[in-house]
C-alpha cells in the first residue's frame, strides 16, 4: 500500500476543513472498501482523515421516521429493533450485503459511498473511465456479465454494488450531509448519479461534504421483500436484486415502491411499475405485467442479456414473497 | 494469553516490551508528532512516520509503534509474531484473518492498525486457557472441522462470533452467517457440526 498521512478528526467541521485543505485526502470510517482500493492502488489518497470519533453512531426514531447515524455499523443497523420491526426491508437488504464480519466493520455512510466492483475498475492494467478518465471502458467490449442494463453511457457500464442502498432508494430515504457550505439534505434518488460523460463521479457530493446520517421516512407499506440473486447463495454481489415495498389492503395494492440493484450505476427505481401496480389486485398476472414493464427499457451487452429474464423472474418472485 | 515462551521474538517479550515502551514514551514526549493541524484535527502521522498505538492483545496491554499503512493483520503477524491469524486473500474475501475486536469478529486485513487505538484484540492464540482449549477449538477437533487447517483459525474466531451474535440456531443460519469464511478443503459440513455442538452445549463463548 502506498503510504499516506493519517489524521483523526473529532468534529464534522474539522473533518470537512481537513478534506478541503488537502484535495487528495479521503475520509475513512470502516475501511472495508477504501483499504481494499488502496491496497490495489486504485485509490491513492495523500492523507486519511479518520472520522470514527465523530458522534454519528445512534439510531433513533420520531414521528417523521428513522434516523441512522453515518457511523452505525451495517450489522448494528440490521439487528436494531426499530429497523427490524418498522423497516424490515432495510434489515433484509443489509443482511444480504457482504459477510457478517464485514458488516461488523462497514458503516452505513461507507456503504452509501462504496465504489463499483466492476473488474475493469479493479484491474489497474485495464482501461477504465471511472478509475482513469479518458482511458476507455474495458467492460463495454469485454466480459460484461455483471454490468448495467439501465442508465449506462458509452463511457461506463458499471453498476453500484450496494444492497442497503437499493432498500433506501425504495424507502425514499434522505441523506444528510455536512460540508463547507453547511448542511443539506439529499433525497436518495439524487444522491448517486448515472455515469454520463463523467463516470469518475459516483455521486453528487461536493468536495468536503460528509454524510452525517440517513433518514427513512415513516411509510404505510405493510408488505416488503428484498430478493438478491447471485452466483452463490451468500456473500457475493448481486446479479440482480429487487426491493419491493407495498401497501396492500383487501388484496388491492394501495401504494408501491420498487428499486432494483445490480442493474445500473445507481439504485434503479421502477417508477412506471409503481404507478402500474397502484389499484391492481394481487395476482400472478399483475406481477408478470409489472415485471415486463420493469425491464422494457433495458439495454444489454454481450454477456448480460440474461439479466432481462432473471430480472423479470426476480421481480415476480419478490412480489409473490412480499404478498404471500 | 500468549507468553514469553510461546513468543520467540525476544524484543516482543514482556521484558523487552517494557523497555521498548519506555523508549517510545520518551520519544513521543520529545518529538512534535502530535501537531495540531486544524481545530479538532490532529495530524497524527506523516507518510513514513511511526505513531504510538496502545492495544490490548489477548489480555496483554501493548504499547506499539506502527506506520499508518500497517493493517491489524500485518501488525499481529509481522510485528508481534502472532502468526495464528492467517493471511489468505488480504482483501476481505476469505476470512482467514478473522480476529475479535472488542468482542466482535472482523477481517483484520481490512482494518488499519492505527484505527484500533485503545481496543481489545483477541486472536486464535488468546482463546485457550493454558492447556485448556476453547470449546470451539475442542469441537473443531472432535468433528474434523478442517483438513489443511489454513482457514481454521479464522473459522474458529468467526464461529464464536456467529454464536455470540445469535445466528447459530440452525445449520442453514450458520451457513449464511459463516459465509465470509472460505474453506477450500470443503470441511463445511463438519464445521457446521462443530458450531452446532457448541451452540447446543450452551457454554459461554
Amino acid at each position: 500500500m502506498i503510504n499516506f498521512e493519517y489524521t483523526r478528526a473529532t468534529t464534522a467541521k474539522a473533518a470537512t476543513d481537513a478534506r478541503i485543505k488537502n484535495r487528495s485526502s479521503q475520509f475513512i470510517a470502516g475501511g472495508t472498501n477504501l483499504v481494499d482500493l488502496m491496497k490495489k492502488g486504485i485509490t491513492t489518497p495523500d492523507r486519511l482523515i479518520d472520522i470514527n470519533a465523530l458522534p454519528l453512531k445512534d439510531i433513533s426514531s420520531d414521528a417523521k421516521g428513522l434516523s441512522i447515524g453515518a457511523l452505525v455499523l451495517n450489522s448494528a443497523a440490521a439487528e436494531h429493533e426499530l429497523v427490524k420491526t418498522k423497516y424490515p426491508l432495510l434489515a433484509m437488504a443489509l443482511n444480504a450485503g457482504a459477510s457478517a464480519s464485514l458488516r461488523n466493520m462497514a458503516t452505513v455512510g461507507g456503504n452509501i459511498m462504496q465504489r463499483t466492483r466492476c473488474p475493469y475498475f479493479y484491474d489497474t492494467t485495464m482501461p477504465c473511465n471511472k478509475r482513469k478518465p479518458g482511458s476507455g471502458c474495458g467492460a463495454m467490449e469485454g466480459y460484461n456479465r455483471m454490468h448495467a442494463i439501465f442508465g449506462a453511457s458509452s463511457k461506463c457500464i458499471a453498476v453500484h454494488p450496494s444492497d442497503m442502498c437499493v432498500a433506501l432508494a425504495a424507502l425514499n430515504a434522505t441523506v444528510n450531509v455536512s460540508g463547507p457550505n453547511g448542511e443539506r439534505k439529499i433525497p436518495f434518488a439524487d444522491f448517486h448519479r448515472l455515469p454520463g460523460d463523467t463516470p469518475e463521479l459516483d455521486n453528487n457530493l461536493q468536495t468536503g461534504e460528509l454524510i452525517m446520517s440517513v433518514n427513512v421516512p415513516v411509510n404505510s407499506f405493510n408488505r416488503s421483500y428484498y430478493l438478491k440473486v447471485r452466483d452463490r447463495l451468500s456473500y457475493a454481489f448481486a446479479l440482480v436484486s429487487i426491493a419491493v415495498a407495498l401497501e396492500v389492503k383487501d388484496g388491492v395494492i394501495k401504494s408501491a415502491s420498487l428499486a432494483m440493484g445490480g442493474v445500473a450505476h445507481k439504485p434503479w427505481r421502477l417508477t412506471e411499475v409503481e404507478k402500474f401496480l397502484v389499484g391492481k389486485n394481487i395476482s400472478q398476472e399483475t406481477f408478470a405485467e409489472a415485471a415486463t414493464l420493469a425491464l422494457a427499457g433495458a439495454k444489454t451487452y454481450e454477456h448480460n442479456q440474461f439479466k432481462i429474464k432473471l430480472g423479470k423472474a426476480a421481480i415476480i418472485e419478490a412480489l409473490t414473497k412480499a404478498t404471500a | 494469553m500468549y507468553t514469553e515462551e510461546q513468543n520467540h521474538c525476544p524484543h516482543k517479550s514482556r521484558r523487552g516490551f517494557l523497555k521498548k515502551s519506555t523508549a517510545i514514551a520518551a520519544l513521543v514526549t520529545a518529538s512534535p508528532v502530535l501537531l495540531k493541524a486544524a481545530e479538532n484535527e490532529e495530524k497524527i502521522a506523516s507518510y513514513f512516520e511511526k505513531i504510538p498505538l496502545q492495544l490490548e492483545i489477548n489480555g496483554v496491554a501493548q504499547n506499539l509503534s506502527v506506520e499508518p499503512r500497517v493493517t491489524l493483520l500485518d501488525l499481529l503477524r509481522e510485528q508481534l509474531g502472532l502468526t495464528g491469524t492467517k493471511k489468505g486473500c488480504d482483501h476481505g474475501q476469505c476470512g482467514a484473518c478473522m480476529v475479535h475486536v472488542d468482542g466482535k469478529r472482523i477481517n483484520s486485513c481490512l482494518s488499519l492498525a492505527v484505527m484500533n487505538q485503545g481496543k481489545k484484540i483477541t486472536t486464535i492464540e488468546g482463546l485457550a486457557k493454558g492447556d485448556d482449549l476453547h470449546p470451539m477449538q475442542e469441537a473443531f477437533m472432535k468433528h474434523d472441522g478442517f483438513q489443511c487447517g489454513y482457514c481454521t483459525p479464522g473459522q474458529i474466531m468467526s464461529a464464536i462470533g456467529c454464536i455470540r451474535e445469535g445466528h447459530a440456531n440452525t445449520p442453514e443460519e450458520i451457513r449464511e452467517y459463516m459465509s465470509g469464511n472460505i474453506c477450500r478443503c470443503g470441511a463445511y459440513p463438519n464445521i457446521i457440526d462443530a458450531i452446532m455442538e457448541v451452540k447446543k452445549g450452551g457454554q459461554a463463548v
